[in-house]
């Protein structure tokens, strides 16, 4: 028991060390830290509830990719139908029940038409499962049902097509170091640090941001349109800002030109009347549809709809060839710059909205640190004092191992990038009072072997032993506590759980493995008789 | 120097002869716990309930009267209003808007933020979370899960470990912690939030650390007298081990007293379900699980029989195996 070897005491001191100088980064100042190399810039992040920011769960609906998806295979099957010979002509189309129902007139047809249907439905991944069932009903009605494996390689696409949009533009507001991260099947969370205007954010995200050009109807009777009635082809969409008063207009339903073909937005001035406005540029395709498009149409309306509600529609005063256009519309300096940013990274495939919130004004994040800090240290002095008033040198032998276990708990937590939130901190003010529970017992055995009259060195050795078994079982079961509240936690409840578990494991080394060598040392060099325990 | 020492050596209380009165009176809280929590409910937070809520900071202290009229005039909703022990920050909870989404629900917090900023001037509002129905109803079930499977995990481990009867109490005395707690958050009308699940769980832990020190001490003593009365060896046991219980107790209470009062108002209710979860299980600790063991007719033969095997068997033989007995 006395003998720490030289080999065994540097083991033992080596990772402490290597804790403590991994802990060192996080007390020191940005600017210090980043002359550091790479592998020395372990700081351990703060929480959101610390440094201030938003934290946002989005949901996608996945109703609406499967109802887009079939939406998308109605006119598939139209143009494959149409467009193949000998044509097949068909009617009655209905997409009710997340089902695709048509009627082939000619009977004869039906078995060629779903042929031609079959390479729609394969699906791309590698299982080769369908993406659409289809099958024939009553002799002349083809029934294409979607599989579940179909919408939920739909879902996921979608959703890695989200994620992408997201991030360029949350990149593009200028924010430092969002995180964005896919949950479960149709969930995404950010998290932006410091954040002082989520609802920009918000809005922004709330974006699906689809641009479509399409022609006005002029010729719809505006009673009609009042009451949500077009002419066949057309289609009635709101328009908040419409010059002539009705909050509504009536488009042709064909897409003219669509945000698909854009390379780039951003948000311009108007040389005229000087009001915001978003240019934007087409690639080569684009840019020939819309200068085609505008050259037929010289001199009437042209409306510009975002997300199905018209921004504007100009008159075509002359055709634009360039393959770049201007958006007008109702727009303040943000909210075009923030039509910009959103057609720049493109359009999400998927509506997504906000299912949880929350944000922490910076202030308050720093209120709670300076709490956090200064409970932390009102309670290690008070346990500190209490474990010497109780345990004398070896209380001190313990309050020194929980300063290393505090140190070396950062240090961990910087090493594996791991996040300090509020209960975190909570967590570290019960790891300093837990930790020192494996020193008491061990005291408390040495007390005790005292008391039945072993000697002192044969008493130090049975209470470290006894006591051992008792700490390692009491942790492993500690520790599953732990690893289920990680496993399943969210939230507050997994940083807690983060900062127990590290401290679990680090607090066994430190208080029985590190303070032994102490003891053995000490004993080893005073050689005492009786020891105040 | 003297040194401090909280239980005197030698103490020798008969825990196990005030079983009966101990299990009357857990019995008796636990159904006054339950009834308080089955029949007011517990304060659920936005968290479990969804909805919006609002932690408004004042530059004065202010009254909750003016401000609940201010928002009662915005028709946003019932708002329910509490104080935080500083008198300048106030917490506002909202009905999430039925309809209208992500947008509605930032029209919300605008529209509060522009009447509150007109009628008093400096407010900020230091934090807001909004949570939907649809994911307050998961965190729900995975904070009930979680703390179920920590409560279940635990047992059948010191089932595997020791005997069924270990597995047993320590059901019992955890189950008896959760429930206490829960009985203590329907007393006060504290806000239950997903912070107090990660209390609970935490207390499910320190509790459980607690019986495994005792119980490990009953298993020592049941190998070292193999002929000892088991009531007076699980006495001997639990005394052995109450400088221990205590002295940990007291270093936890200690640091959990740091955090009540220097730690902030947002943890205020955390540390206070943890301190009495930390009072509740040493009680169950050493007046409820240990007792049982007795209650559940555990006798000394059956540990021979298993601890000759798995890692039990391994563990003993750093034990001591001479005249050790006093």
């Amino acid at each position: 028991m006395l003998n720490f070897t030289r080999w065994r005491v540097f083991t033992i001191l080596l990772p402490l060390v290597i804790g403590i100088l991994c802990a060192v980064p996080s007390f020191l100042p940005d600017s210090v830290v980043s002359h550091f190399p790479n592998a020395l810039q372990t700081r351990v992040n703060l929480g959101l509830d610390l440094s201030g920011g938003s934290h946002l769960l989005l949901e996608a609906s996945t109703q609406d990719v499967a109802k887009q998806r079939l939406v998308n295979m109605e006119e598939q099957v139209r143009t494959e139908l149409r467009r193949g010979t000998p044509r097949i002509a068909v009617g009655d189309i209905s997409s009710r029940d997340g089902k695709l129902a048509f009627m082939v007139r000619d009977p004869q047809q039906v078995d060629a038409a779903v042929e031609r249907i079959r390479p729609l439905t394969q699906g791309a991944g590698l299982t080769g499962q369908r993406d659409f069932n289809v099958e024939v009903v009553n002799s002349s009605t083809v029934v294409i049902t979607p599989t579940d494996a179909g919408i939920n390689n739909a879902v996921k696409s979608a959703m890695e097509v989200a994620t992408e949009v997201i991030r360029k533009r949350i990149d593009e507001m200028g924010t430092r170091e969002p995180t964005i991260q896919q949950q479960g099947n149709n969930r995404i969370v950010v998290q932006v640090p410091g954040l002082q205007d989520p609802k920009a954010l918000k809005d922004l995200l709330g974006q699906t941001a689809k641009l479509e050009f399409k022609l006005v109807d002029q010729a719809a009777d505006p009673a009609e349109m009042a009451q949500g009635r077009a002419p066949v082809g057309s289609e009635v969409l709101p328009y908040p800002d419409n010059p002539s008063g009705v909050p509504f207009i009536a488009v042709k339903r064909q897409v003219m030109v669509s945000g698909e073909d854009l390379v780039d937005a951003s948000q311009r001035y108007d040389p005229q009347t000087n009001a915001p406005n978003v240019s934007i540029t087409f690639n080569a395709s684009g840019g020939r549809r819309f200068g085609l498009v505008t050259s037929q149409n010289v001199n009437r309306p042209f409306a510009i709809i975002l997300d199905g509600r018209v921004l504007s529609a100009p008159n075509i005063n002359e055709p634009i060839l360039g393959g770049s256009a201007q958006i007008s519309g109702n727009f303040t300096v943000e909210s075009a710059n923030q039509l910009a940013i959103a057609l720049r990274s493109g359009k999400l495939p998927v509506a997504l909205t906000v299912v949880e919130e929350r944000t922490v004004g910076p202030q308050l994040g720093a209120d709670s640190i300076r709490a956090g800090l200064i409970a932390s240290i009102i309670a290690v002095a008070a346990v500190a004092l209490f474990m010497f008033a109780s345990y004398g040198r070896f209380g001190m032998y313990a309050n020194l191992a929980v300063a290393i276990n505090v140190l070396v708990i950062l240090g961990v937590m910087g090493i594996l990038g791991a996040t300090l939130t509020l209960p975190g901190i909570a967590g570290f003010v019960l790891t300093i009072g837990t930790a020192v529970d494996a020193n008491v017992l061990i005291y408390e055995r040495i007390r005790e072997e005292r008391r039945r009259g072993r000697g002192v060195v044969q008493a130090v050795e049975f209470g470290y032993k006894e006591a051992s078994r008792t700490i390692f079982e009491a942790n492993v079961t500690h520790a599953i506590a732990g690893g289920i509240m990680l496993a399943l936690g969210s939230g507050p409840v997994k940083g807690f759980a983060i900062v127990l578990l590290i401290g679990i494991a680090t607090s066994v080394f430190t208080a029985v493995t590190f303070t032994r060598m102490i003891v053995a040392n000490w004993l080893r060099r005073a050689r005492p008789t009786d020891i105040t325990i | 120097m003297k040194l401090l020492k909280l239980v005197p050596d030698n103490t020798n209380i008969g825990f196990v002869a005030m079983r009966k009165w101990a299990f009357a009176l857990t019995a008796l809280l636990t159904v006054l716990a339950v009834g308080a929590t089955a029949h007011r409910g517990l304060n659920l937070g936005v968290d479990f309930v969804g909805g919006l809520m609002i932690e408004a900071k004042f530059q004065q202290a202010v009254e909750t009267d003016k401000v609940r009229a201010t928002i009662g005039s915005l028709g946003v909703g019932e708002s329910s209003l509490q104080q935080f022990g500083d008198p300048k920050t106030v917490q506002i909870r909202l009905p999430l808007p039925e309809q209208g989404g992500a947008g509605a629900a930032n029209a919300v917090v605008e529209k509060t933020r522009r009447a509150m900023t007109a009628q008093f001037p400096g407010v900020t509002f230091s934090r807001y979370d909004t949570v939907s129905g649809k994911v307050s109803g998961e965190l729900i079930q995975n904070g009930v899960l979680a703390v179920m499977l920590a409560v279940i995990g635990i047992a059948v481990f010191s089932w595997f470990r020791y005997e069924w009867q270990f597995g047993v109490s320590t059901f019992v005395a955890i189950m008896h912690d959760v429930l206490m707690t829960l009985g203590f958050f329907a007393v006060t009308q504290m806000e239950f939030d997903l912070n107090i699940i990660a209390a609970v769980l935490t207390i499910v832990g320190y509790s459980i650390n607690d019986k495994m020190v005792i119980d490990d001490r009953i298993r020592e003593n049941m190998r070292k007298y193999r002929k000892m009365d088991m009531k007076a060896l699980v006495d001997l046991s639990v005394n052995e081990t109450l400088p221990r219980t205590v002295m940990t107790s007291v270093t936890i209470m200690l640091a959990l007293g740091a955090l009540l009062l220097f730690g902030g108002h947002v943890l205020r209710g955390f540390t206070a379900a943890m301190m009495l979860g930390i009072i509740v299980g040493t009680y169950s600790s050493v007046y409820v699980s240990s007792s049982l063991l007795i209650s559940l007719g555990l006798k000394p033969h059956l540990s021979d029989k298993k601890s000759s095997r798995g890692i039990a068997a391994q563990a003993e033989r750093m034990g001591p195996t001479d005249g050790a007995q006093p």
